[in-house]
């Protein structure tokens, strides 16, 4: 008893535990259907690119990874989630496909303005979306969820407006690459463990990891032990704008194009997912980086397991809606209550028997 | 006095985890008397409140009611007001966005013949209830139109009319002022008529002895005596509740203070204020200084040093640190001052319970640094066991939770963040509650050796025993007023007598 | 006894009302030549908006106890697809698929204030997850997009014009036109009226603004605050499932990308009627004009013609944080006069 204590209790219990799940379950389909047992975890070199169901994995789960270090943040400081980074994210798509194309051009194969400018343009709108929703929860003390709806509904209407209501290709190559691949290895994987390597790095090398934590456990203390609250609330806005932002190229990159519609759909399910799974409590807090990485991968292993199973995409949200609540429901004070009181009704049971 | 007994509550005890909050503890209410609870912070006055109304559960003991026949164990606070005792808190139990008649009247509506809410009726009765306590209340207006009082009074007459016998006012004054405070005076003297038992909770001292007709006093969980009013007055009532016979004070003597010159005055404060919590002030500190607030609970000694230190914000009036003009507008400018807080709610403001002791010690010092300047881990660790070790802090390792030390260790812990940031000015407040004996005289020594490296501290205590031993001036504070400073004659007569006020042997 | 004091409630509520007065005079100038002025095209934003008044009325009651239902929107999805599919492809009886919708409603209902009231997690979670899975279930019962056309039960209450004894006027091609409401209108009216009858004259309604004004208080006054949230998740999903109903019979087809973002406009509605996001305060009444000045949005989008649809959806956001900062500024006035 006291063992699975030890093990459940190890911070990244939860997101293992699922992954070994998922992995599992993979296993068994792939037996199931006749195929190598260890399908899942077969890793080739196709046509000069790595290949497998691994690696697609990881290749398709960067966006949500990258997402889930800002959602990480948000949530740890703010007690609350981002829900605009998917249309955040299709918004800088739509600002960066539409520079790169020049307005009110559907397709192009040459760059009206330098890429660069274009993807930088894009990202920095999504800080400045970061900003606008940071403003409303740290200085206006709107409920974090309130102020993001604003963006989750507009942002993805703007962007149809920067677009004229078209959905922008750019087929050029340079822009290709963000989604492509560098080298053998597909560049989103690289993208994602650069924004992971980077925001690891501040954290560990700045005091700004233990200032979040701080202010998301207590407020008022913090403040007395001079912390600026209000500032270091609105600092993880914008980093998630930013990660929104990032993600949004890459997304819209791999398909080349801004389907203003469609870029990021569903992804702030993903992230917030990925975040639960990871182990944080939604309530804010301590947060654990590592743990909403592997959650985020989680995620994506599950989507690509539903996938297999014959699920669509406009289905997998169900499962996920589910898995949400149940992990939320888990963490719930008044769950904890009363399985505690259960369990001590049953050892009260035995110590009579 | 020979008024019939409507609640009497018998040998009442009852433990929290390692303390005994009650021991033993009788208390009496008659038909028509106010009667007032008195005793300092952790006596055991809201325990035995709370125990009445059914929030805790007593061990031992009994109470028994006017008209019920047997012993009385109340479940929940509605369960306590069906049996006709109603509690009216501090912070107004109201919701401030419905009318005042809906107020006096939710969860008992009247009703019309198809069940829906008849408002015609309510507000006829409301008025009435109004004008029978003679409030002049538009009763359809919402609540959050009218002033504290008036909401405190609009609370009181809810509990009244749902038939109470016994009426609980738990510190209902602290928010009010002082015209405010005479209209609740008022209403209680007119239900005082009508034959309900008031008990009376409050800190001021002045208010027990305008309405109360009997006081009990609590210490550490035990009856320390009821008395009539006219045979207990201020300072016999201000020994009591702090444990010391007022023969025995007046033989203890203050050691000699030392002087200071106008040369080395480090804050000097200047018609400070902060609104509605503590009225104009002048301070002057001087380098090596400890100067003492003292006062009852709810005098403003807390908020006085607060606003030197700029938690709350919207200071007024003027600040000199070191001779310069300084406006301090949040904690972090009032560190960079070289200043630090030791907060009175170590739990609200203190400690950061999910971060490890060595986090919690550094914070404050990080903060300072800025948040580019991250101590090395082997500096943060050095800092952290070096405090853990000065200050003897019982922990497992210094990454433990903090949350899962004991109070006197989380206290320790705070002290030692503030430490590390080497402050000119450290404030000080409640810094012993909950604390045990051998760690007090720890803390104290701590306070005279930091005095003695030429630091300044502001230090806030219940006990003015300790008071005695640490400061070397002494400023008085009553009803959110500094009333006065002790500087020569310090003893636990002076002290006393300043705190409760008046003539002090009336 | 003294005039009653102008709070800054009422302030929110005439801003709103002077709003839509203005922006329907403006519409009624600028397009006068494209009808914007006849009395229908009036009737014509109730009728389009009739859902959404349903699903508003919901949002209030939620909103009033201090949460949020953000659901609603795929719940709607979810209904007209399992309306459609069943009377095309299952063939069901009209009746009885409208009584499984309601019930379907009350079930998502009891389940998310459950969550929220009795496990405690933030209303935000709970629904959020109930969005994604309600436009995901939608997806599960079919992925088409279906038309409603060979039930005649439906076809019929869909098609049924009530005309109005009044406001009849002549057309420049000198035919008379009688103006008319829709069956979704009189469903919407109804669940407006009921509505504000039971926020002012019952028991449950009243707990809602007192569990909104201070939930401490509520418990302390002995009122039962889980269940009170609960039934106010419940009323909100069951008066979604009646929108759902109501947005059916305008659009007589079910998809995947249904109502999408209908949400947004029943929060703005209900923020933009003066209901507080903190809750206690709030009004049908207000978020009546809420909608209306929603439909009014993008009726105008739409009568000009050239304008992207967007836009509306753009207004709506901009007016909803517009709003949101107004009541966060009167929120900060009040707490520094205390």
């Amino acid at each position: 008893m006291s063992k699975i204590k030890k093990i459940t209790g190890q911070p990244l219990f939860l997101p293992i535990f699922c992954m070994l799940l998922v992995m599992a379950v993979n296993i068994f389909y792939d037996l199931g259907s006749g195929r190598f047992a260890f399908n899942f975890f077969t890793v080739s070199i196709r046509n000069g690119v790595l290949y497998g169901r691994l690696i697609d994995i990881l290749n398709r789960g960067s966006e949500i990874a990258i997402l889930a270090i800002g959602m990480t943040l948000v949530v740890s400081a703010s007690a609350g989630t981002d829900i605009s980074v998917g249309s955040v994210m299709s918004l800088t798509a739509s600002l960066c496909c539409m520079l790169l194309a020049g307005y009110g051009v559907a397709s192009t194969n040459t760059l009206a303005v330098p890429l660069i400018v274009g993807v930088l343009a894009g990202i920095l709108l999504a800080c400045v979306c970061g900003a606008f929703n940071g403003f409303l929860v740290a200085y206006l003390n709107v409920q974090p969820m309130v102020a993001t709806l604003i963006l989750f509904s507009a942002a993805r209407a703007i962007g149809l407006l920067l677009c004229n209501n078209l959905i922008v290709y750019v087929r050029n190559d340079a822009f290709k690459f963000f989604g492509g691949y560098l080298g053998f290895i597909p560049t989103p994987i690289v993208i994602a463990a650069i924004c992971i390597a980077v925001v690891s790095l501040v954290l560990k090398r700045t005091a700004l990891g233990m200032y979040i934590q701080s202010v998301g456990i207590n407020k008022d203390a913090s403040r007395i032990a001079g912390l600026n609250s209000e500032k270091i609330i609105f600092l993880c806005y914008i980093v998630c704008g930013l990660m929104a932002g990032i993600a949004g190229i890459v997304a819209s990159s791999r398909i080349s194009s801004a389907d203003s519609n469609n870029i990021g759909l569903n992804y702030e399910l993903d992230a917030i997912l990925a975040v639960a799974l990871g182990g944080n409590s939604l309530g804010g807090g301590k947060f654990n980086l590592a743990g909403s990485i592997i959650g985020a991968y989680t995620i994506q292993a599950i989507t690509t397991t539903l996938f297999a199973l014959g699920v669509s995409s406009d289905q997998a949200p169900v499962y996920k809606a589910i898995i949400v609540i149940i992990i939320v429901a888990i963490q719930a004070p008044p769950f904890n209550a009363w399985v505690k009181r259960l369990s001590a009704k049953k050892a009260l049971a035995k110590g009579g028997a | 006095m020979d008024n019939k007994v409507i609640l009497t509550m018998r040998g009442i005890s009852m433990t929290f985890p390692g303390v005994k909050a009650l021991d033993n503890v009788d208390f009496t209410l008659r038909q028509g008397e106010i009667h007032a609870l008195m005793g300092e912070n952790g006596a055991g006055k809201s325990t035995l409140i709370k125990c009445l109304t059914g929030i805790n559960a007593f061990e031992a003991g009994e109470i028994r009611v006017d008209g019920i026949d047997g012993p009385v164990v109340n479940h929940s606070t509605l369960d306590a007001q069906k049996k006709g005792i109603s509690t009216v808190y501090q912070e107004v139990n109201l919701c401030p966005n419905l009318s005042v008649a809906e107020n006096l009247f939710i969860g008992r509506e009247p009703k019309t013949k198809l069940g829906t809410i008849d408002w015609r009726e309510m507000t006829k009765r409301s008025e009435k209830i109004m004008k029978d306590l003679d409030m002049q209340v538009d009763v359809t207006q919402n609540l959050e139109e009218y002033s504290l009082a008036l909401q405190q009074m609009i609370a009181i007459a809810r509990a009244v009319d749902m038939d109470c016998k016994v009426l609980i006012l738990d510190e209902p004054t602290s928010s009010l002022d002082d015209n405010e405070v005479m209209k609740l005076f008022t209403l209680m003297r007119q239900l005082k008529e009508k034959g309900v038992g008031i008990i009376f909770v409050t800190h001021f001292l002045e208010q027990v002895y305008e309405v109360c007709d009997r006081i009990t006093v609590l210490r550490n969980g035990k009856l320390v005596g009821e008395y009539p009013i006219a045979d207990l007055p201020r300072v016999k009532l201000v020994a009591a509740m702090m444990g010391k016979d007022f023969d025995d004070l007046a033989s203890i003597k203050s050691e000699e203070t030392p002087k200071f010159s106008d040369e080395d005055i480090l804050i000097d404060a200047q018609g400070l204020s902060h609104k509605g919590k503590i009225k104009p002030f002048d301070l002057k500190i001087h380098k090596g200084e400890v100067v003492g607030l003292t006062g009852l609970l709810g005098s403003g000694r807390s908020e006085l040093a607060r606003v030197i230190y700029g938690a709350d914000k919207n200071q007024t009036g003027t600040l000199q640190v070191n001779g310069k003009e300084e406006k301090i507008n949040a904690p972090i400018d009032a560190m960079k001052l070289g200043m630090g807080l030791l907060p009175d709610d170590r739990k609200a403001e203190g400690i950061i319970g999910d971060l490890s002791v060595r986090e919690n010690i550094i914070l404050a010092l990080q903060a300072k640094r800025g948040v580019f300047r991250l101590l090395p881990m082997s500096k943060q660790v050095e800092i952290a066991d070096k405090y853990i070790d000065i200050l003897q802090i019982k922990t497992a390792s210094r990454e433990t939770l903090i949350k899962q030390l004991s109070g006197g260790n989380q206290q320790k812990v705070i002290l030692a963040r503030w430490l590390a940031t080497d402050p000119d000015f450290l404030i000080l407040d409640e810094p012993t509650r909950g604390i045990d004996v051998g760690t007090k005289t720890e803390i104290q020594k701590l306070v005279l050796q930091l005095a003695g490296e030429g630091k300044s501290l502001i230090f806030i205590s219940s006990e003015i025993e300790e008071m005695l031993r640490t400061c070397s001036k002494m400023a008085v504070l009553r009803d959110g007023e500094k009333v006065g400073e002790i500087v020569e004659d310090l003893s636990q007569e002076t002290v006393m007598k300043a705190i409760a006020g008046g003539d002090g042997n009336e | 006894m003294k005039n009653k004091k102008i709070s800054s409630n009422t302030i929110l509520l005439f801003i709103t009302i002077a709003l839509f007065v203005v922006m329907y005079a403006a519409g009624c100038i600028v397009y006068s030549a494209k009808g914007f002025s006849h009395l229908q095209t009036f009737l014509n934003i109730l009728i389009n908006n009739a859902g959404l008044l349903c699903v508003a009325c919901g949002m209030t009651c939620v909103m009033l106890t201090g949460g949020i239902d953000i659901s609603v929107g795929s719940l709607i999805a979810m209904d007209c697809m399992l309306l459609s599919v069943g009377m095309e492809r299952w063939h069901m009886n009209a009746i009885a698929l409208c009584v499984l919708v309601l019930v379907i409603g009350i079930v998502f209902g009891l389940v998310q204030g459950f969550c929220i009231g009795y496990l405690e997690i933030q209303p935000f979670i709970v629904t959020m997850a109930g969005m994604f899975f309600g436009r995901g279930m939608t997806a599960v019962i079919c992925t088409d997009q279906v038309s409603i056309s060979s039930n005649k039960l439906f076809v019929a209450l869909a098609n049924m014009k009530i005309p109005l004894p009044f406001g009849a006027y002549t057309s420049r091609r000198g035919i008379v036109q009688v103006p008319y409401i829709r069956i979704s209108v009189v469903i919407a009216l109804v669940v407006l009226v009921v509505i504000f009858l039971m926020l002012r004259y019952t028991k449950f309604g009243r707990n809602l603004y007192a569990v909104g004004g201070n939930e401490t208080s509520a418990t302390m006054m002995g009122l039962n605050v889980k269940k009170t949230k609960l039934k106010a998740y419940v009323l909100s999903s069951f008066l979604c499932s009646i929108g759902g109903i109501c947005y059916c019979l305008n659009t007589m087809s079910g998809s995947v990308q249904q109502a999408k973002g209908l949400e947004m406009n029943a929060i703005s509605s209900a923020v933009i009627g003066g209901t507080l996001l903190t809750g206690g305060v709030g009004n049908v009444i207000g978020s009546f004009f809420g909608v209306l000045i929603n439909g009014t949005i993008s009726t105008l989008v739409k009568t000009n013609g050239k304008l992207l649809s967007s836009w509306s959806n753009i207004a709506v956001a901009a007016l909803l944080c517009f709003f949101i900062v107004l009541q966060s500024i009167f929120a900060k006035i009040k707490n520094s006069k205390n």
